[in-house]
């Protein structure tokens, strides 16, 4: 069969991807044609892509042929896909094209080119939530993903044009995009130019009419509309039941069992390592989305156990312990103390919060590791090991730094390589260095153990196919496991040369004790034994216990490989995890979180912010990284509070309880229910119901969204049926007014149990207010119950939320840092601008970690953009304006991370006139001026006030960044550093 | 033909006595089935192509690969090209397409009737209908693939019977 092609065909995009997906690809001739030529002899209109097949037969749709390549690959199309493909084709299309041709052909921005598709998006966005799936058409990928994929990806690519704010499609696009099919066809197509690649071929075509008419969307403000009479009828049913509707509140246990014929629930948090304070990464990642789920768990009645605890022991302990001049027994008692303090104040529901220094813990370890010793999964070999002569001992992994031996990056960790993501033994590290004293280390060798998983993989993989179907571990958690299956398993060694750890029971290791990789997720086991002496009935019970855990996703091999490993060699029936829920990374502003460079949120400074805990929780929830990366952001903490929070939700609470204490003496009214309202409660239901199917899904961020969406519905409701007005109005007025009043206040009630997981004190502040009776607090059914019924009297009713100002965010900025992509675009806007490059298109968010500082990246630009721009700008000009050049990180620095687009420049027009250098220059400098003067008070009051030496680094650093960047903006060489920067 | 009364039709045809109610969406009437065991489905081709597998007539949908993409190439042809806003323009140039695409066709996949067929048929009715006795002589073969698909046992029902005369009137125009 023969494929014709255009240059910038956008169909060619799924077709190839199809192609790709169902290894069509093989026979495939491809033959390229112009944008005008006509394949098809009985089609008037050019048309492509066209697959010619054997037979003589065409396929001129771009979806028939996706198709086509699926069927015969074996897979056929279920309605649901059909569905998308029918939708694609009459109502994404049309939208798409005209987008397209306003970008690409026209040169529009912005609203111009979303405007005709948002709806479409949003209607994706929606349906993937709505139906709690990671694709279109279910649990797997379908060509209704390939298909819309293919037609969304030239727009979508360009980070300006994902809205994202759609979260599920933003997740969906990106899961898909990451694909080997998809990526060789993006790549094929596109040509690294991006959209722009599709200019040749949308030039040619006619202009598409803008779509009209309104889409086909499932979207909530038609559903109003669709809603059947029975759901209707459903709603008021479960209403009319009230208080009554309630099922009797479970007696509180202590300890907390399992029991025979209930939902059995037990979750853990990874266990933070104790002598870190933890960042807001490590607190959204693991304990604070535990929690949230912990406390749905309880409101669903089920039998609940929360428990987490510190990792204490190891290396990191032992060097602390040196440089505090303390025992590390006496760190982490210290340090475990610290982290109780900040998980208690950010209100996290531990049932047991414990630590792996116990003697249950080596009690446990130890047995586990007898039962694999006497079954054989345990090796014995002689392993080379780093040894710092300087300090005296053996390296553990995390005390050597060198250079990748896979993908060269210069500061990989002994054990794992964080850019490539692949495992390093420590000796393979090229130019190692002992992270204590930097001088290089030797190799020497030790006896040690190792655990045999080549052996248990069968028994492994026999697990994971029991376990995965239907469960709910995150995607990013299955591709981890199945990566690390593919690749292998290899024995792991888990015994180290150290003090401080659980001891090795066996002759000749007297001096070694076990790996954290083999011990620490013991702890859970010996937390809860030390909680209760019959932690065996949650343990060593898979049949009634639903184990779910959470950790950020560096952590799922040791959840989802390791532990199972040894306790199924072990053999003692341990329950094994049901679900892992791995976040993927938060990011401070536009960087990482650096203890070092003392930049981000650490748990300890959120309670000094002045910020109450329940926000912090609130917005963390909020950008949890789910499905995605996401990056806490001062400002967007300032909308989402002032906005989500104060407008939306506190705004309908309170004025619901204020009516009632205004208009009703504070005694819930009669309600009389209208058609209307009838609606309303079946909306709310809907919501509750899908709240209820996201949570169980563990899917927390996007719940919250429901919350947000029924109290957007309540807000709405009283402005359109505005109680203050029929207040003064006649008997059936005063009626009216007390029916909208009293639904109302219920849906504050509604609002503040399905709350309580996500903000316990707000939800029982409004409880409080509300007097809601503790049964309606404590349960959180799938129906909307009147829980607050005529005549009952709530208490004084008062705000919630304080806004927050922009004054006040602006100086946490400050205080923690930040905004350095936001410097590094500065300084390149001003660049390109002195060197007749004009528009840059965007600045990618580039990973600025990977650097050793900006103020070096700085330098380099400098150095390296006359070089660069010469290269766009073409020696004669012979590029065309509007071309689109993606710069690398690679061309600036030997880092090899060359696949890091740092920005991308657009060709002028016209070269720029010299003019603007000159009027830009003097401003840009008096401006950089200013802020020398402004930061070096700074630096001098702090230093007056005697304020902590991290802050006054921290500060110091950024003057003299923008130092250079003075001098680099007057054109002179810059100082030389005074002093060296300790690390 | 609104969408709902030509899936009635269809239901009719592939035997189907229990009648589904379906619902419109939006301004352009798209329909809507709410299915019994599941999730409602949207669209004309989605639900015909459902309706052909409820009535196991599944050969309507293609048997082959390549028919199956065929058939479904047309019902996309359907819903984007013959419906919507086409003008008197758009439509000639469509007859003219579909007739030189049939000139060695007895059906819209060659030799197999299928849901194509059908739903190509109720789609273009509306516009044969009103074609002069010339016109029909000039896209002589979609004349004569209308004409076989409108005696198509159950397929027309209710619907009007276009007028087809066997002798040509116009034999200078080929």
């Amino acid at each position: 069969m023969r494929l014709f092609v255009s240059e910038g065909a956008p169909g060619s995009l799924p077709v190839l991807a199809a192609a790709g997906r169902a290894r069509g690809r093989a026979e495939l001739l491809i033959s390229t044609v112009g944008p005008e030529e006509c394949v098809v002899p009985f089609l008037t209109q050019p048309k492509v892509p066209v697959l010619q097949l054997d037979s003589g037969n065409y396929l001129f749709s771009t979806s028939s042929i996706c198709r086509y390549f699926f069927l015969l690959s074996g897979w056929e199309q279920d309605d649901l896909t059909n569905q998308w493909l029918e939708w694609e084709a009459t109502e994404l299309q049309p939208a798409l094209s005209a987008a397209l041709y306003y970008l690409v052909v026209q040169g529009k921005k912005g609203e111009d080119v979303l405007g005709p598709v948002r709806r479409a998006l949003k209607h994706i966005d929606y349906s993937l939530s709505r139906q709690n799936c990671p694709f279109l058409a279910g649990e797997t990928e379908s060509l209704a993903d390939i298909v819309l994929w293919g037609a969304l990806y030239p727009l979508l690519q360009d980070p300006a044009y994902l809205p994202e704010e759609l979260g599920s499609l933003c997740s969906w696009f990106q899961t898909l995009s990451t694909q080997e099919p998809c990526q060789r066809a993006a790549e094929t197509v596109l040509k690294q130019q991006g959209v722009l690649a599709l200019r040749p071929y949308l030039q040619k075509q006619p202009q598409p009419s803008p779509p009209n008419g309104r889409a086909v969307t499932n979207e909530p403000e038609e559903e109003l509309a669709t809603l059947s009479e029975e759901e209707i009828t459903m709603a008021v049913t479960a209403w009319e039941k009230g208080l009554g509707g309630l099922p009797p509140l479970r007696p509180p246990q202590n300890p907390v069992l399992p029991m025979a014929g209930e939902r059995n629930v037990l979750i853990t948090s990874a266990l933070p390592y104790v002598n870190n304070v933890p960042h807001l990464g490590n607190i959204i990642g693991c304990v604070l989305s535990a929690d949230v789920f912990a406390r749905y768990s309880r409101l669903r009645q089920w039998n609940t156990l929360y428990l987490c605890g510190t990792d204490e022991y190891g290396t990191a302990t032992e060097t602390k312990a040196m440089e505090e001049g303390l025992t590390p027994q006496e760190i982490c008692d210290k340090y475990h103390a610290i982290h109780a303090d900040i998980y208690r104040w950010f209100n996290i529901s531990f049932d047991t919060f414990g630590r792996t220094t116990t003697p249950q813990q080596t009690k446990i370890t130890q047995d586990i590791f007898r039962r694999l010793l006497t079954r054989g999964f345990v090796l014995q070999d002689t392993v080379e090991q780093l040894h710092c002569e300087k300090c005296a001992r053996f390296l553990a992994d995390r005390f050597v730094e060198g250079v990748c031996p896979f993908c060269g990056y210069e500061e990989a960790r002994g054990d794992q390589c964080d850019k490539c993501g692949k495992l390093i033994n420590a000796i393979e590290l090229k130019k190692p260095q002992c992270k204590v004293c930097r001088s290089c280390p030797v190799v020497k060798s030790s006896q040690h153990l190792f655990l045999d998983l080549p052996k248990l993989e069968t028994r492994l993989e026999e697990w994971l196919g029991k376990t995965l179907p239907g469960s709910d571990w995150t995607p990013n958690s299955r591709f981890i496991i199945r990566s690390w299956l593919r690749d292998g398993l290899k024995p792991r060694c888990i015994t180290r040369d150290l003090k401080w750890g659980t001891p090795v029971p066996l002759e000749g290791f007297e001096d070694k004790v076990f790996y954290v990789w083999f011990d620490a997720t013991i702890g859970y086991l010996s937390i809860t034994a030390n909680y209760t002496d019959q932690w065996e009935r949650w343990w060593k019970n898979p049949e009634q216990v639903d184990l779910y855990q959470f950790m950020a996703k560096d952590n799922v091999p040791f959840h989802g490989l390791v532990f199972p490993c040894s306790a199924l060699g072990a053999e003692d029936n341990y329950t094994l995890v049901s679900h892992l829920i791995a976040t993927e990374y938060l990011n401070y502003e536009d960087g990482k979180f650096s203890k070092s460079r003392g930049v981000g949120v650490f748990g300890d400074m959120a309670q000094d912010t002045g910020i109450p805990a329940d926000i912090w929780r609130f917005y963390l929830l909020y950008i949890r990284p789910e499905g995605q990366d996401s990056a806490f952001s001062w400002t967007d903490l300032l909308l989402k509070n002032n906005s989500e929070l104060l407008n939306n939700l506190g705004n309908f609470i309170n004025r619901a309880g204020m009516f009632v204490s205004k208009f009703f003496g504070g005694y819930v009214p009669e309600m009389v229910l209208t058609p209307d309202d009838q609606r309303l409660l079946a909306h709310v239901t809907l919501e509750l119901r899908h709240y209820h199917q996201l949570l169980e899904k563990v899917r927390i961020r996007d719940a919250l969204r429901s919350i947000l969406t029924i109290s957007r519905h309540g807000n709405q409701y009283i402005q359109v049926n505005e109680p203050w007005k029929w207040i003064k109005g006649t008997e059936a007025d005063r009626q009216r007014a007390g029916t909208v009043t009293g639904l109302a206040v219920n849906i504050a009630a509604l609002l503040s149990v399905m709350l309580q997981p996500y903000m316990p004190s707000v939800s029982a502040t409004i409880q409080a207010q509300l007097q809601l009776s503790p049964p309606a607090c404590s349960v959180l059914l799938t129906n909307f119950l009147c829980t607050l019924p005529a005549g009952h009297q709530i208490g004084t009713v008062s705000p919630l939320f304080q806004k927050l100002e922009n004054d006040q965010i602006e100086s946490l900025r400050q205080r923690f840092g930040g905004g350095q992509v936001r410097k590094l675009k500065t300084a390149v806007v001003s660049l390109s601008i002195s060197h007749g490059v004009t528009s840059l298109v965007s600045l990618s968010s580039p990973d600025l970690s990977l650097f050793p500082s900006l103020t070096l990246l700085l330098l380099h630009l400098q150095f390296f953009f006359p070089i660069l721009a010469r290269r766009v700008l073409g020696a004669k000009g012979n590029h065309s304006p509007g071309n689109i050049y993606n710069w690398r990180l690679g061309s600036f620095m030997a880092t090899g991370s060359n696949s890091v687009v740092l920005f991308q420049a657009k060709v002028s027009p016209k070269p720029a006139v010299v003019d603007t250098v000159a009027a830009t220059g003097p401003q840009q400098i008096q401006m950089l001026m200013d802020e020398v003067t402004k930061q070096g008070n700074i630096v001098r009051e702090l230093k007056a006030q005697k304020a902590d030496k991290n802050q006054i680094a921290a500060e110091v650093a950024k003057l003299l960044d923008l130092k250079k960047q003075l001098s680099l903006a007057e054109g002179k060489p810059p100082e030389a550093p005074k002093c060296k920067k300790k690390k | 033909m609104a969408a709902a009364a030509e899936l009635t039709l269809l239901e009719k045809s592939l035997g189907l006595n229990k009648g589904n109610k379906y619902s419109a969406q939006g301004e352009r009437q798209i329909p809507v089935l709410q299915t019994n065991n599941g999730p409602s489905l949207t669209g004309l081709t989605t639900i015909a192509a459902h309706l052909v597998k409820q009535a196991n007539k599944e050969h309507l949908l293609g048997s082959t690969a390549e028919e199956k993409a065929i058939v479904q190439q047309w019902l996309e042809y359907r819903v984007t090209r013959v419906d919507g806003h086409a003008s008197k323009d758009d439509i000639r140039t469509l007859l003219k397409d579909l007739n030189s695409y049939l000139e060695d066709k007895v059906y819209l996949t060659g030799y197999n009737f299928t849901l194509a067929d059908i739903l190509l048929y109720y789609g273009l009715h509306r516009f044969i209908v009103d074609l002069t006795v010339q016109e029909k002589e000039k896209y002589l073969n979609v004349s004569r693939w209308f004409c076989h698909i409108q005696h198509y046992p159950g397929i027309r029902q209710h619907l009007s019977n276009v007028v087809f005369i066997k002798n040509r009137l116009y034999t200078n125009s080929h």
